[in-house]
């Protein structure tokens, strides 16, 4: 019974955290690998041909 | 047992408050130190044969003319563009943060349904991770050096966010859905995106010899990989570390 709960609670404060992550990781892979605008692009360009992003 | 739940539901308990900083030290550790060690790999292997493609993207050398030419060219020496390796650098190192925060926030799930984060299991994850945003898109849509031709920049995103969303749900399901049809569904799911096929040039204009294509693609994916295990390994590592310290 102690474990479930403890379990549950776990699973509770974790939930937050785990969708802020994967949000804030999401977006920094798309800034990196994938938005277009001229200075990031150019700033990328190695790393999005070496990590194989579709880069031009 | 009241008390636990109570502090579940309210939005910043101090479990949750643990939570954050868990998973964002360990992804910022495990993303930074496997980027910096993935950026310094691809100076050394992948950007002399990037260099060397542009010399043909460029039209400063030009092959399948009258005479040979050297395959051996004078390349810049590195760090000759000190401003552009160190841009490679942060932004190689950022990338892998992007990817670590996802799989730290995935290895927490994991943890949750009962399965062990350690540094040894990482090394799977990282594989995993390889396959899902490296290879399977690369698998249609290879690491191409500057100065070929290829479809639409959009359309390939597209396929290419398609492609690796797959994959990560393949990947899962084959780890922890523990039953035949997870894994049927995981692998009409890796094959889909290459049945109906990536976005492709309508015409060839590659000015950039096949060798020089092909050992750019062989390096992307190898260090691809290296730096992926690593990338898996960090984060198992960190994330028990982290636990470990937050009990203590």
């Amino acid at each position: 019974m102690t474990t479930k709960t403890l379990k549950a609670s776990v699973a509770g404060s974790a939930f937050a955290p785990a969708l802020f992550a994967v949000v804030l990781g999401l977006g920094i892979i798309t800034l990196t690998g994938h938005v277009q605008a001229s200075a990031l692009h150019d700033a990328a360009h190695d790393v999005r041909h070496a990590t194989g992003f579709p880069c031009h | 047992m009241t008390p636990l739940t109570m502090c579940a539901t309210r939005p910043a308990s101090p479990a949750t408050k643990t939570m954050f900083s868990r998973i964002l030290t360990s992804a910022l550790f495990a993303g930074a130190a496997a980027g910096l060690i993935a950026a310094l790999l691809q100076l050394v292997f992948v950007q002399p044969v990037l260099l060397h493609a542009e010399l043909y993207e460029t039209g400063e050398l030009v092959h399948f003319g009258g005479e040979a030419i050297s395959a051996h060219p004078d390349l810049p020496r590195m760090f000759a563009e000190p401003v552009r390796d160190i841009l490679s650098i942060v932004f190689t190192m950022l990338t892998y943060t992007g990817y670590a925060l996802v799989m730290v926030a995935l290895m927490m799930m994991a943890e949750g349904q009962g399965h062990a984060i350690t540094a040894r299991v990482g090394i799977l994850w990282g594989i995993a991770g390889f396959i899902t945003v490296h290879f399977a898109p690369g698998l249609s849509l290879a690491p191409e050096v500057p100065g070929v031709a290829a479809a639409d920049v959009g359309a390939r995103q597209i396929w290419w966010t398609a492609t690796v969303a797959a994959a990560g749900v393949a990947m899962w399901l084959i780890a922890f859905g523990g039953n035949l049809i997870s894994i049927v569904i995981a692998a009409a799911l890796l094959l889909a995106p290459h049945l109906i096929g990536a976005p492709e040039p309508d015409t060839f204009a590659g000015t950039v010899p096949t060798e020089i294509g092909a050992l750019f693609a062989a390096r992307a994916f190898g260090i691809g990989m290296a730096a992926w295990v690593l990338l898996g390994a960090f984060a198992g590592h960190f994330w028990q570390s982290e636990g470990a310290r937050a009990e203590a």
